[in-house]
């Protein structure tokens, strides 16, 4: 579980608060999406989260462990994070990669074992990864890229997964694909914590939407409490209708032209 | 890495070894070398190969371990194949304190390395300071930065103290500044072989830090690793370990950077694995420099940066024309 009360980060030098009092959770079971136009402080909470900006008020919990003080390789075992960005600087095979995700259960001097080998396999045969094992991360489309990822993180084992737009480079089907096996992951009982853009795939899979707009939550709840035309037209500032998705009936967003 | 390949490494710091024993204006043969390692035969043979050959051969080790590993580190940890110790102001530091020490004429044995390894702490500890005043924290971008910043401002200082020198002087300073490990004596490998191991342990035993900061900042920060922390660690190590060789053998070029380059073509890949492997290549690459470096235009001997670099160059444009 993922609990985020009154969070506020400012960057040094800006003017602003990037969140500015943020409050929301993610809890176990269920697939929960934050969303919001860019600059909304969606990757500011990930990047508190991950212990990579300091909270200037509020606190940030994952379990019963406080962000702020954990211990960060102990918590990278119950957390994995897939963020925005990642690129080996010297190219590994893929197996090596996903192998990267056990570090966190290791001390500098204890060797990676076969249980270690085994979570690795596991994890790249759920993300349909396994045939990759042996290709250079280099040599990767940009979709087997995102797979591989997806991999390393389910390789390190944790409860709680936060992904930051997990979905770009892939195509429809490879998407599709991703916010299936998401939405199997929190089936399983893990909190998925997910930053997207998508706002119809999200209205589809998710079961809990916080939409942030200026680093504050200006609605939260199940997707067709958010996804209406008077919450997200403020926030994104643009003309849109909703209307329903024709196989399952979820709400899906229509932007409008202007001209 | 394959166990071959390995073999293969192991192989050729041995033979990159015998050579440096036995090569020079004396001749000795394999056995005659092994006899007088042993302590047997005439006294001046004994002494060729143990206080001269065998002393230069252990801190080339010293020299090309320490540089290759500390390129391996900095090049994982700032996500940078051009990143090297030199590049961070730990060569402009040193020559500083060297060129200080030989200006001001002193003689003492043992002052010219100090003097070199406190320049280069000094400029270590500058540039770090530098990067805290721009951002508050170990911006890789920033650290690169600030050395490269350290070091041309080391250069001036450099030649404003070599401007009134005397020709002596400028020789000597010239000379330590192309590298050498002609002085080596048993007394300075000792310590430096002390701090160059803890150093070196020290750096093996951060590698996973190395691998997974390798991934980028956020990346690494989600694997449970305290970004700047370990950044500035690496740093530090990394920095030390370059200035420790420094104090032996003065700046001998290219190695920091061509190295780790070279474990890599090898197929090492992790990075306790490159900074392993960074270490032998290092090794066999500086006692094989050295061995060129006196015997080809014997008596006389070239510097042994000049020869690195001789070796260097050409490999890795090899590399560059393959990756571009």
């Amino acid at each position: 579980m993922i609990r985020v009360s009154q969070a506020v980060v400012r960057y040094p030098g800006a003017s602003i608060n990037a969140l500015d009092g943020a409050t929301f959770e993610a809890l176990p079971g269920r697939l929960t999406a934050v969303v919001g136009p860019n600059g909304s402080g969606k990757s500011t909470a990930v990047r508190a989260l991950i212990g990579q900006v300091a909270l200037t008020g509020g606190s940030m919990r994952v379990g019963d462990t406080d962000v702020a003080t954990a211990d960060r390789r102990q918590l990278a075992r119950t957390m994995s994070v897939v963020t925005q960005r990642e690129e080996p600087a010297f190219p590994l095979s893929v197996r090596d990669y996903v192998m990267l995700g056990r570090y966190p259960h290791h001390g500098a001097w204890s060797a990676l074992g076969p249980a270690d080998a085994a979570a690795a396999e596991g994890a790249m045969q759920r993300t349909g990864a396994l045939p990759l094992g042996d290709r250079r991360t280099d040599a990767l489309s940009g979709g087997e890229w995102q797979r591989v990822r997806l991999a390393r993180a389910l390789a390190q084992g944790g409860e709680v997964l936060i992904l930051d737009e997990p979905g770009t480079f892939l195509d429809m089907a490879h998407e599709m694909a991703a916010f299936e096996l998401l939405d199997e992951l929190a089936r399983e009982g893990r909190t998925i914590l997910l930053v997207s853009h998508q706002l119809n795939l999200v209205a589809r899979f998710a079961a809990h939407i916080v939409v942030l707009h200026h680093g504050r939550v200006v609605a939260a709840g199940a997707p067709n409490d958010v996804m209406r035309g008077d919450v997200l037209e403020p926030v994104y500032e643009w003309p849109l209708v909703i209307a329903r998705d024709p196989a399952v009936g979820a709400p899906f967003l229509v932007p409008l032209r202007r001209r | 890495m394959t166990r071959a390949r390995w073999s293969l490494l192991f192989v050729a710091l041995a033979l990159a070894g015998v050579a440096g024993l036995t090569l020079g204006p004396v001749r000795i043969g394999l056995g005659g070398v092994l006899r007088a390692l042993a302590g047997a035969g005439d006294i001046q043979t004994v002494g060729i190969v143990r206080d001269l050959r065998l002393a230069r051969v252990v801190l080339a080790v010293i020299t090309g371990a320490g540089l290759g590993m500390s390129g391996a580190a900095l090049q994982g940890t700032l996500r940078n194949a051009l990143a090297e110790p030199y590049l961070l102001g730990v060569s402009g530091g040193a020559a500083v304190g060297a060129v200080l020490a030989v200006v001001a004429g002193v003689s003492a044995p043992g002052a010219l390395p100090l003097a070199a390894f406190a320049g280069a702490a000094g400029a270590v500890a500058l540039v770090l300071l530098i990067a805290r005043a721009a951002r508050g924290r170990a911006d890789p971008r920033v650290l690169l930065m600030a050395g490269v910043v350290v070091g041309a401002f080391a250069n001036a200082a450099i030649m404003v103290l070599l401007a009134g020198a005397g020709e002596g002087t400028v020789r000597n300073a010239l000379w330590w500044m192309m590298g050498s490990v002609s002085g080596a004596d048993w007394r300075t490998i000792g310590w430096l072989s002390v701090y160059a191991t803890a150093a070196g342990v020290a750096l093996v035993a951060v590698a996973r830090d190395v691998d997974l900061l390798a991934l980028g900042e956020d990346a690494a920060a989600g694997l449970g690793v305290r970004v700047a922390d370990a950044t500035r660690r690496i740093f530090l190590l990394a920095a030390l370990l370059a200035a420790i060789t420094v104090a032996g053998a003065g700046l001998v070029g290219f190695v920091g950077l061509v190295v780790p380059a070279l474990a890599r073509a090898l197929g090492a890949r992790r990075a306790r694995e490159v900074l392993l492997a960074s270490a032998v290549v290092g090794a066999a690459l500086v006692v094989g420099a050295d061995v060129v470096a006196r015997t080809v235009r014997a008596p006389a001997e070239l510097p042994l940066g000049a020869v690195t670099a001789i070796v260097g160059v050409p490999f890795f444009l090899m590399r560059l024309r393959r990756t571009a």
